[in-house]
């Protein structure tokens, strides 16, 4: 439901001076349009874009630690794209990039680290902990095992049990 | 006993790896180039661009290559540095004019002190790449057979100079 009062005010408001509300209207047009920056052409050949974004998302942007190559703003990882881009039209294959950034940037551009000596305990360590773990689970299940016997009870025992236990069925019943 | 000792010495290994890891600057990318021959180029001068420049003709010489531009702000804060290390004349100083406007870093220059034998212009940053520059300043110890000995990543700090690269110029000097 709209309130006629107010559609009034307003009306009346664009009424009283609409060369002004249009020369308005117009300026914010013509700032956007001399802020904004010229499209970055995309590239004509979609296949070459599709490439770039798939090695590019491999990598890490080394500016913005946290971010991919391909989706950092960097100026870097501007330059880095455009550097791929070249390459992939020349004809490069995916490893040849990738060893073409690592041989400048280190292992710490992919971020799927490779592996080596260096990267050994990174790549099976939680399944050496995940081992240690399940053997020392293992370990104190059959120590504890050993520690219980089955053990019979005596007759005092046993007729304690008893009692208890006709003790509480009794109450139950007793129960409505 | 041992059932407490176990559990306390995993932590404090933990405790020990983490608090390692934690101090370790993590802008501070090892560089694959350390130890390797430095990438080639031949790039115009900053002043005359006429002119071209190559590593190749420092061979047989010690010598810093730092890169720099008008808009990197912790230049300014090595600059002083790099104008003290030049004047002692130890060894020559080139500047890697990074992604700059040649104007801006010609006035920058006279603006903040000018340590270097020579700059030279990478406008496009394609020697950048090449040298695996990710942020600025930069700056590589580069031996008499051209191999990368050392890279500076960040502003140059008077202690760095003192306890790291000038014990490693003068020993490469000997050699």
């Amino acid at each position: 439901m709209t309130n006629p009062a107010k559609n009034q005010v307003l009306s009346a408001s664009i009424r009283v001076n609409p060369r002004l509300l249009l020369l308005f209207v117009f300026s914010a047009f013509v700032s956007a349009a001399s802020l904004a920056k010229e499209a970055v052409p995309m590239a004509a050949d979609e296949q070459v874009e599709q490439r770039l974004i798939s090695i590019s998302e491999e990598m890490r942007c080394l500016v913005c630690q946290n971010e991919t190559l391909a989706g950092s703003h960097a100026e870097l990882a501007e330059d880095l794209r455009r550097e791929i881009r070249e390459q992939i039209k020349q004809g490069k294959t995916n490893e040849d990039i990738m060893s073409y950034m690592v041989s400048r940037y280190g292992d710490f551009i992919r971020y799927r680290p490779p592996l080596k000596a260096t990267t050994l305990l990174l790549w099976f360590g939680p399944g050496l902990a995940l081992l240690l773990g399940i053997a020392v689970l293992l370990a104190y299940l059959r120590r504890r095992n050993a520690r219980l016997s089955d053990v019979a009870l005596t007759p005092e025992e046993q007729s304690k049990v008893d009692l208890l236990l006709q003790a509480g069925i009794g109450q139950n019943k007793a129960q409505p | 006993m041992n059932r407490f000792l176990i559990p306390l010495g995993i932590f404090i290994l933990l405790v020990v790896f983490l608090a390692i890891g934690l101090n370790r600057d993590p802008r501070e990318v090892p560089s694959p180039l350390v130890g390797k021959p430095a990438p080639i180029f031949d790039l115009p001068q900053l002043h005359s661009p006429n002119l071209k420049f190559s590593p190749v003709e420092m061979r047989g010489k010690v010598w810093l290559l730092n890169v720099w531009a008008s808009w990197c702000v912790s230049c300014r804060q090595e600059q002083p540095l790099l104008v003290e290390l030049a004047e002692s004349k130890l060894l020559p100083i080139y500047g890697l004019d990074y992604k700059d406007q040649r104007a801006d870093a010609l006035k920058w220059l006279r603006d903040f002190g000018d340590p270097y034998t020579l700059s030279i212009s990478d406008s496009d940053g394609r020697v950048g790449i090449d040298y695996g520059v990710y942020g600025v300043p930069e700056t590589y110890l580069i031996d008499k057979a051209g191999v990368i000995r050392y890279k500076q990543i960040g502003p140059f700090t008077r202690e760095i100079l003192d306890s790291k690269i000038l014990p490693m110029v003068k020993e490469l000097q000997k050699l």
